[in-house]
């Protein structure tokens, strides 16, 4: 197996948020989360009920840099509901405490 | 990170902004906490908002002298008096 380019991690990033309708990129897992930011936004999630991807962003340092320079936002977790950048955990909490989130993350949503 | 730096960087940034900066894991000055008056956030999404306080201290989030910015942003309204 070849080791992976920028170029490939972005087309992987890029494929992983334009074909998943919730998807979120997080500092390990939801089960095992290495951050407590990225545990609130995907225990938010998981509250919701909505299907989303998780994905970790910790096994290799580019995929951050390339999540990064995709969405012009420096750090993560980073929350996309239908290809659109929500935000980070700020903006989750914020979302969820007007109850917008659970709007947004409904599958019935436009 | 010298708290007063970062409340500096980000009111030059948001001319006219008031800014409050905490160290919230209590030391070290890489895991802070911003609340940020400013007229320029009013009619922004909280992501443009939120984009705007990143740009005043992107040199020091690449750096990783600031590992985490936990951000509040409150929009005033503009000719208001705070």
């Amino acid at each position: 197996m070849s080791v992976m380019s920028d170029e490939d991690i972005l087309n992987e990033i890029t494929a992983i948020i334009t074909g998943n309708r919730v998807a979120l990129f997080m500092k390990g897992t939801p089960e095992e989360p290495r951050c407590g930011f990225s545990a609130r936004v995907s225990e938010r999630i998981l509250e919701s009920g909505a299907e989303f991807i998780a994905i970790d962003i910790l096994p290799d340092p580019r995929i951050r840099q390339q999540l990064s320079a995709y969405s012009g936002w420096p750090t993560t977790p980073q929350l996309f509901v239908d290809g659109t950048l929500i935000g980070g955990c700020d903006i989750v909490e914020e979302l969820h405490a007007q109850g917008e989130l659970a709007k947004i993350l409904a599958t019935d949503a436009a | 990170m010298d708290l007063n730096t970062v409340q500096e960087l980000i009111e030059t940034h948001l001319p006219g902004s008031r800014a409050s900066v905490d160290d919230f894991m209590g030391a070290g000055g890489d895991h802070l906490a911003v609340r940020v008056e400013a007229e320029q956030f009013t009619g922004k999404s909280l992501i443009e908002q939120h984009k705007m306080i990143y740009a005043a201290v992107q040199e020091h989030l690449d750096s990783g002298a600031i590992h985490a910015l936990s951000i509040t942003t409150v929009p005033i309204t503009p000719g208001a008096s705070a």
